[in-house]
């Protein structure tokens, strides 16, 4: 059922000290996040997607308001618990991969792997992002859609109860980046982890279940999809 | 065995990273090598020393008298605190040494028959001891044995108390007091020429017309006893019998050379390390703090997929581990070899049973436990700081650095730059610290090249003072007992002699209120051009008409300076006593001098002329004769040329320190290297990206590599007075510590030194500079550019 909330933000704020001014970069925001839904946040650079899928996903916290994740707390949340929290139920994909250069596809995601509780097997991860025959390569030897592939077993590999992706085709060309929003439709689908995709590409709102417009680090719009469209539909 | 994915990346970035890893590690192993090697030589001497003292019973007391009757040993042995007794009877011999076109010297000295001695007992080392009732048989000390390559069975013709005679070789030894020896008056062995033989008593006593009598006596005292009042109740005892005055341990000359060289060894085996460790500590500091802050990213990427700050931190500590930990090993297993090595070195001046290098696990544990605590220090302290970053703000590449200009643009010295000396400029006032740091760990370098190099100019002019411009002549001869005036004719009329200038010795004790010191006390002629009294400013002394002129370090012993007296007695003849005033005190390098007049002298004992020996100039044409001759007259004792003696001291040097300079070279030089390359390094991952952009917009390669490797050579040559000033404070620490009476190094740092640190130093950026510079050429330009800072 995509009706149960298991993430929801009430009232965020986040504002930077940048020494001689101060950037708002989140205004009172109000969100939640429903089991299994697909989302699209869309909006302009600089409109605070980023910052909030970073306070979402406990890399980074707010200034001020609550983030509640099933049952826990997070808006006062202690180093531990973030990392506790990032550790076992989040999954990251991010628009410039993070991979560690110095390992291969493979131990990238047994990076993952050998500290989560339930995890998948790091070539069954790869298997599913299409790369079960690039599982030795390194970081280098791989091409940009590939590489953002690795850093979808990555971060799905823990099977973590929510997959927050930045930008994850923002460094890619049209035809690579709907391989990699293939992937991840497809990893939605069937583990049905609850996924937040954030980009600027209005394209891809028809992709899931709502799409969140912001600008100006305030949500300004909310939309429920009647069908999610195939991508083949989607216009780049 | 699962490697986990965290090790693995370890393991290819440790190799990624292996030339940084590398030099911080052969730093550590330095610091851990020099610890080893010089701490460890300076226990296993220690270690010998006492062992063999313990096992030979080495003396506490000793004294020497014209005679005394063997009756008197009870008496001696009846002095409160003296646990044994054992007389014996000694002489200076002349040897006639077939392969010496001089004649060589011999101390005899008696041993018991029959039984071992109670105090200072030989330790045989090859051959046997000699045979009750044989009258020829003679051991002899294994430097005079070995130098000379004699072998058991050989003879050697001998004047003993004026009388030839030829004696059998049966064994070579070694003796607590005489674990180093010399001939006397002079500090460096000449083994050669001098040795030390040991004869049985009873042939010996007689010899001397010492029947049932001794002239020399050594007690071996108990725990806690009182050396002052024993050494004054012996005194009391032999006054009669011609006493020379006794004098414990600390006087007694093989203890003394030993124990000087044991402080002046403390204190390079304590001062180098320390510098050396210290030195490694602040590198793996520096270099790991900014080689973890390069890691930013990747550290906020484990953060964001869930690895805690404990893991994390763990390991990149592991990067420290592994440097320090290879360090160690190299470090330990290269202190092994170079520690049995430097042992190796003073057995062949120091004579032991058993001196053995023993590789001390403690100093091991010091040196990498000082290395790994500061690795730790620098780590911890970046691995902090990168992790205290929330995951999202460390993953994005740091925000461009806030440059302004600096005080030397504001000051309108900016219009004289470049673009690109600007640029140098500014790097450099963002991070006035790390280029500060920098600066320091290179002129630490500089210092330890000036502190090794310094010896050498130090120990030049000592040689230089001590024997071309203090010691004028060409020979010096030595009687083997002082002569009347007519000596002087004698050496006069050997054809090839130009030139004689007589010298009187006489033994005194010398006292300033409870301070008291027997010397021995060298009369020169008033207008002697032969020996000079010289100081360490190249000043010549001139000999005063009355009044002594005094080292200034027996001047600071005893307390006194210019102007002050000394109750000065004679020890032989009349044994009088005067107060007479020091005129002159001299700050010399070697040994402790006393120099008077000899009219003066003569003052004091009362006796007409007598000439213990003379200085010689000769005809060089004739040298050989005067050579032949003088090996011919009885009663010359020795004959010693400056110029054999500076060869012989020169090529102990050899040994020695050059190698020791050697070594601190290569040292300095490779901290040099650590800092420099590792900072380019460094510079270079940071501003790959800067400087690939550069390239794009049309910079050449040397255009770019000024860029990168201006800041390194701004750093150097910042560096490089600095360090002159941290060595030259380094070097008077050194010889303030290595100071004692056997010799001083002066504190003199020459131009040359300070030009050749600077070289020395450069050199070793520039090659650190084309380490990197290879890596700058193959910098792939759309690669760099792709990646995020």
């Amino acid at each position: 059922m995509k009706s149960q909330i298991i993430l929801e933000a009430h009232d965020l704020s986040k504002v930077y000290d940048m020494g001689e001014v101060r950037v708002r970069a989140l205004r009172s925001v109000d969100l939640k996040l429903y089991c299994g839904e697909l989302a699209v946040l869309l909006g302009a650079s600089g409109s605070g997607k980023s910052t909030l899928l970073n306070i979402l996903g406990g890399l980074d916290r707010p200034t001020s308001g609550t983030l509640k994740y099933k049952d826990h707390d997070l808006s006062y949340a202690d180093d531990e618990e973030l990392t506790e929290y990032r550790r076992q139920s989040v999954g990251f994909v991010f628009q410039l991969y993070n991979l560690i250069p110095s390992l291969t596809a493979r131990e990238n995601v047994s990076l993952v792997s050998e500290i989560a509780v339930r995890p998948m097997l790091p070539e069954e991860a790869l298997e599913m992002v299409g790369l079960g025959d690039r599982l030795d390569h390194f970081p280098a030897q791989l091409s940009g859609g590939e590489q953002q592939r690795v850093a979808i077993a990555r971060a799905v590999a823990k099977q973590p109860e929510i997959l927050l992706c930045d930008e994850p085709t923002g460094a890619l060309d049209a035809q690579t980046g709907k391989l990699v929003l293939s992937v991840l439709e497809k990893v939605n689908r069937e583990t049905e982890t609850t996924t937040a995709i954030i980009t600027h590409n209005v394209a891809i709102g028809g992709l899931g279940d709502r799409v969140i417009r912001m600008s100006s680090g305030e949500v300004t719009e909310l939309e429920i999809n009647e069908r999610r469209v195939s991508l083949d539909e989607v216009e780049w | 065995m699962v490697v986990r994915a965290l090790n693995r990346k370890m393991l290819r970035e440790l190799w990624q990273l292996r030339g940084q890893l590398l030099s911080i590690c052969l730093v550590v192993a330095a610091a851990v090598m020099t610890l080893v090697t010089l701490r460890g030589t300076y226990e296993a001497l220690v270690r010998a020393r006492a062992e063999y003292y313990r096992d030979y019973r080495m003396a506490h007391v000793w004294s020497a008298l014209e005679q005394a009757p063997e009756s008197l040993r009870g008496i001696i042995g009846e002095i409160p605190g003296v646990e044994a007794v054992e007389t014996r009877v000694s002489s200076y011999a002349t040897l006639d040494l077939p392969w010496l076109d001089v004649p060589g010297q011999g101390l005899f000295l008696s041993i018991p028959e029959g039984r071992q001695a109670d105090v200072n007992d030989v330790h045989i080392r090859e051959g046997r001891g000699v045979r009750p009732g044989r009258a020829d048989e003679v051991v002899a000390s294994e430097n005079f044995f070995l130098a000379n390559s004699v072998e058991l069975g050989d003879t050697l013709d001998v004047v003993l108390n004026g009388v030839r005679r030829e004696m059998l070789i049966v064994g070579s030894a070694i003796a607590p007091d005489h674990s180093y020896s010399a001939p006397p008056g002079v500090l460096y062995p000449d083994d050669e020429r001098y040795g030390v033989f040991w004869m049985s008593r009873e042939v010996l006593g007689p010899n001397l017309d010492a029947e049932d009598a001794f002239n020399e006596v050594a007690l071996r005292l108990a725990d806690g006893a009182d050396d002052a009042a024993v050494i004054r109740d012996l005194d009391r005892i032999l006054e009669p019998y011609g006493g020379l005055g006794a004098y414990g341990r600390p006087d007694q000359f093989s203890y003394k050379v030993l124990n000087d060289e044991l402080t002046s060894n403390r204190t390079t085996g304590t001062a180098f390390p320390a510098v050396f460790v210290g030195v490694a500590a602040f590198l793996l500091n520096l270099v790991l703090s900014r080689l973890i802050a390069t890691q930013r990213t990747e550290i906020g990427a484990l953060k964001a997929v869930g690895y805690t700050d404990g893991e994390i931190g763990f390991h990149f500590l592991g990067y420290s581990l592994v440097a320090v930990g290879v360090g160690t090993i190299l470090g330990a297993a290269g202190g092994v070899w170079t520690g049995g090595w430097m042992v190796g070195l003073y057995e062949e001046y120091f004579k032991f049973p058993s001196l053995e290098y023993r590789l001390s696990w403690t100093l091991v544990l010091i040196g990498s436990g000082v290395s790994l605590l500061a690795a730790l220090m620098g780590g911890v302290g970046a691995v902090r700081k990168a992790v205290s970053l929330p995951p999202a703000e460390a993953m994005r590449p740091a925000p461009p650095a806030r440059f302004k200009p600096g005080w030397i643009e504001r000051a309108g010295l900016g219009q004289m730059l470049s673009t690109g000396g600007r640029l140098i400029l500014r790097n450099l006032e963002r991070r006035p610290l790390r280029a500060l740091m920098s600066s320091v760990g290179v002129a630490f370098s500089v210092a330890i090249l000036v502190i090794g190099m310094f010896m050498l100019d130090g120990v030049e002019l000592m040689m230089d003072l001590q024997f071309r411009v203090g010691q004028r002549e060409d020979l010096a001869v030595s009687f083997n007992r002082d002569l009347g005036p007519e000596a002087r004719h004698d050496l006069e009329r050997i054809p090839g002699v130009t030139r004689v200038e007589p010298y009187q010795n006489v033994m005194a004790r010398i006292r300033s209120g409870h301070r008291k010191r027997e010397v021995t006390i060298t009369g020169l002629e008033a207008d002697g051009q032969l020996r000079l009294i010289v100081s360490e400013n190249r000043r010549i002394h001139p000999v005063p008409l009355e009044g002594l002129v005094l080292s200034e370090i027996l001047a600071e012993r005893l307390g006194v300076t210019h102007g002050d007296t000394l109750t000065v007695q004679a020890l032989t003849g009349l044994r009088r006593t005067k107060n007479i005033p020091v005129r002159d005190v001299v700050k010399d390098l070697i040994g402790t001098s006393v120099y008077m007049n000899v009219e003066a002298l003569r003052k004091l004992t009362l006796e007409g002329p007598r000439l213990s020996g003379a200085f010689l100039l000769t005809d060089p044409a004739r040298v050989g004769d005067v050579n032949a001759e003088l090996k011919r007259a009885p009663a010359v004792a020795s004959v010693v040329s400056p110029m054999t003696m500076f060869e012989s001291f020169e090529s102990q040097l050899e040994d020695t320190l050059f190698i020791a300079v050697f070594f601190l070279i290569g040292f300095a030089m490779l901290i040099s290297v650590a800092v420099i390359y590792n900072g380019t390094r460094i510079a270079l991952s940071e501003r790959g990206r800067e400087l690939a952009s550069l390239r794009v917009l049309g910079f050449s390669k040397s255009e770019i590599a000024t860029l990168l490797f201006g800041e390194q050579a701004i750093v150097t040559v910042i560096a490089i007075p600095f360090g002159w000033v941290i060595g030259y404070g380094l070097a008077y620490l050194l010889v303030t510590g290595m100071a004692s009476e056997t010799y001083r190094i002066p504190l003199i740092v020459s131009t040359q030194t300070y030009l050749w640190t600077a070289i020395i130093t450069i050199a070793a950026a520039w090659g650190s500079g084309l380490l990197v510079h290879r890596r700058l050429n193959q910098m792939d330009l759309i690669a760099v550019l792709k990646t995020r800072e």
